[in-house]
């Protein structure tokens, strides 16, 4: 194609056009993008400030952005008799280890077996368990099972047994599993391989973007749960964190009490403001110290998630 | 036909190791999802200890005369459809535009730092998010009232007036969504064929009338189905938010009760076992009646793209 001059100078008038038009949008982007992060992270910087600040001033002037009097008087009062909040801790780290190994085994064992494309019945059992997302017996039955018949309130089981496994999450590892070329687990049966060894030894290996993040997704469940403890626990030993949190939130008296029994305190002069607020830190902080790393997975899984629909 | 019949129990045998695989699974839903489902018999019985849910006594629709008669039925069904209509249309429009802005705007390390700073809310409890609301709205010590008393306005009762809370409710639900539901249409905009948006700059088409002409239309397809799934969901309320924004606070029941927490209340509070089993059976087959629709007119759109 040959270029005249009139049309070089058309171009040219039509790109400053464009220039001014993407600056405007730029303005425009920059500037909403920007608040709408601020009304994202605002809500994090004030629990924090909070924490950080003398429950006097609290009392007096209110929760602040910027504490005006700096304080970690509530910090140090948690971390002095730190016994219920470690115990909380211990329960929502083992709860979450052992729930995502064996969900994490559990589901991208089923969903294998689904991506097989030799299996005869895989489509009937993909609507067996995909069925259970469409209609359920609703909370009340639920609830009975779990109390009257499989008798688990107040164990530890409770946390973790009804989030072991998802739908949703066997969907998306079975669409992954099925881009693994079936050439793989031919040969291997070929070679005399079993099922389960061809299942554990070649594709979980392939596997391991996918179960990096469905294994994700399951741990930050278990880790953010506080549901299943609300309904089944009543112990004080098994509550995990965020549900001790949320009791302690809704119970400072209940707090007190524990701070005074436990020698903490011996007056009732006890910041319950700025403790409401340093417990949230406290319990949330693992979660957004290993937030940056473990963004992209998420990131990925929603991918994932939104292509396949 | 000469061919070796395969029979029931020949598959059985040559599937074994895959179908031993299964049987965890199978054992889980069935006892996690199935049998409960077989307990929606309890929405017709005169629930008590000792018969449990298949021994206690009939008692025909008395569950059901007894929720659809004192009107807590209509209030927490219409409750729940508005607050999940404006969480679609609100959460949507947001998570649009915030994806359609993250596409445009040229730095790359601005794109990422404001990306990971929306994606934050997603990862918090709704524990940890009553705790935030807490911060911001109680009467005394709440940051909102602290702004108001600053700028020499009365503090407003937030705790105590219903008719704050659909607006509270549905920011809330935009934050928490936002930086999630943008990434998953940054996704579909990343995959807009790059050669259509250099086909309009040759025409001359300035980056307004892209975004107009180009994008939004190539996200539609994404948007429509994104929504109609959720429609198919407008009768399932989002347990964890509703309890822990309100709780049990009754004063703000008329504008935040919806079906989930009225079930909850029912089963834990008031004991009333047969009353809100018959309540989760009627939301379970509303749920069900409207995913079939929603999946129905996802079919009719675009086949790929149905659930089943």
């Amino acid at each position: 194609m040959s270029s005249t001059t009139a049309n070089i100078q058309t171009t040219e008038v039509r790109r400053k056009r464009g220039n001014t038009d993407r600056l405007v949008l730029s303005i425009i982007g920059y500037l909403t993008l920007t608040l709408l992060a601020v009304f994202c992270i605002i809500p994090f910087i004030l629990v924090v400030s909070s924490s950080l600040s003398e429950e006097s001033t609290i009392i007096e002037k209110g929760f602040q952005l910027i504490p005006s009097n700096f304080s970690t008087e509530a910090y140090s009062l948690l971390f002095k008799f730190p016994a219920e909040m470690l115990r909380a801790y211990g329960v929502t780290i083992s709860v979450t280890l052992i729930g995502t190994v064996v969900g994490l085994f559990l589901t991208s064992m089923t969903a294998y077996v689904l991506s097989r494309r030799d299996f005869k019945w895989r489509g009937r059992f993909s609507f067996f368990f995909f069925f259970t997302t469409l209609f359920s017996g609703g909370l009340v039955p639920w609830y009975l099972m779990i109390i009257n018949y499989l008798h688990l309130k107040d164990t530890l089981l409770v946390l973790i047994l009804p989030m072991l496994m998802n739908v949703f999450y066997i969907i998306v590892m079975k669409s992954f599993m099925s881009s693994i070329p079936d050439a793989i687990t031919e040969s291997a049966k070929i070679d005399g391989a079993g099922d389960f060894r061809i299942f554990m030894q070649l594709i979980v290996p392939l596997s391991k973007p996918a179960l990096a993040t469905i294994g994700l997704f399951i741990a930050l469940a278990y880790w953010n749960d506080w549901y299943n403890a609300l309904l089944f626990i009543s112990k004080s030993e098994l509550m995990p964190l965020q549900y001790y949190l949320y009791k302690m939130l809704g119970n400072m008296d209940g707090m007190r009490k524990a701070m005074m029994a436990s020698g903490a305190v011996v007056n009732t002069n006890i910041p319950t403001e700025s403790l409401k607020m340093a417990m949230t830190v406290v319990a949330t902080g693992p979660i957004l110290l290993a937030y940056p790393f473990i963004q992209k997975y998420f990131v990925q899984g929603l991918t994932i998630g939104a292509v396949k629909g | 036909m000469k061919l070796k019949q395969h029979g029931f129990w020949d598959d059985v045998k040559k599937y074994r190791s895959l179908l031993l695989m299964l049987t965890p699974a199978i054992l889980f839903f069935l006892l996690f999802a199935y049998v409960p489902m077989a307990g929606i018999v309890l929405a017709f019985k005169q629930f008590n200890y000792t018969g449990g849910i298949f021994g206690s006594p009939w008692n025909g629709l008395d569950n059901f005369k007894f929720f659809f008669g004192s009107g807590d039925a209509w209030r927490v069904t219409r409750n729940t459809a508005l607050y999940n209509i404006a969480f679609i249309v609100v959460n949507n429009c947001l998570q649009i535009f915030a994806a359609i802005m993250l596409f445009e705007v040229a730095g790359k390390w601005f794109r990422k730092l404001t990306q990971t700073v929306l994606f934050l809310p997603y990862f918090i409890s709704w524990v940890v998010v009553g705790a935030i609301a807490y911060n911001l709205f109680n009467f005394d010590v709440g940051t909102i009232n602290v702004l108001l008393k600053g700028l020499g306005m009365q503090p407003i009762d937030i705790y105590n007036t219903a008719s704050y809370w659909p607006v509270i409710l549905v920011v809330v639900s935009a934050w928490k969504t936002l930086g999630y539901g943008s990434i998953m249409y940054l996704a579909a905009i990343t995959s807009i064929d790059t050669e259509m948006y250099e086909a309009a700059e040759i025409d001359g088409a300035n980056i307004f009338q892209r975004i107009m002409k180009i994008t939004i239309p190539n996200l539609m397809p994404t948007v429509i189905i994104l929504v109609l799934l959720a429609i198919g969901n407008i009768f399932r309320g989002d347990f964890g938010m509703f309890y822990n924004m309100v709780g049990n606070n009754g004063l703000l029941f008329s504008s935040t009760d919806v079906i989930d927490t009225f079930v909850f209340r029912s089963l834990t509070t008031s004991n009333e076992i047969g009353m809100s089993a018959a309540a989760g059976f009627y939301q379970s087959l509303l749920g069900f009646v409207t995913i079939m629709l929603a999946n129905y007119a996802v079919r009719k759109y675009d086949k790929d793209r149905a659930l089943f």
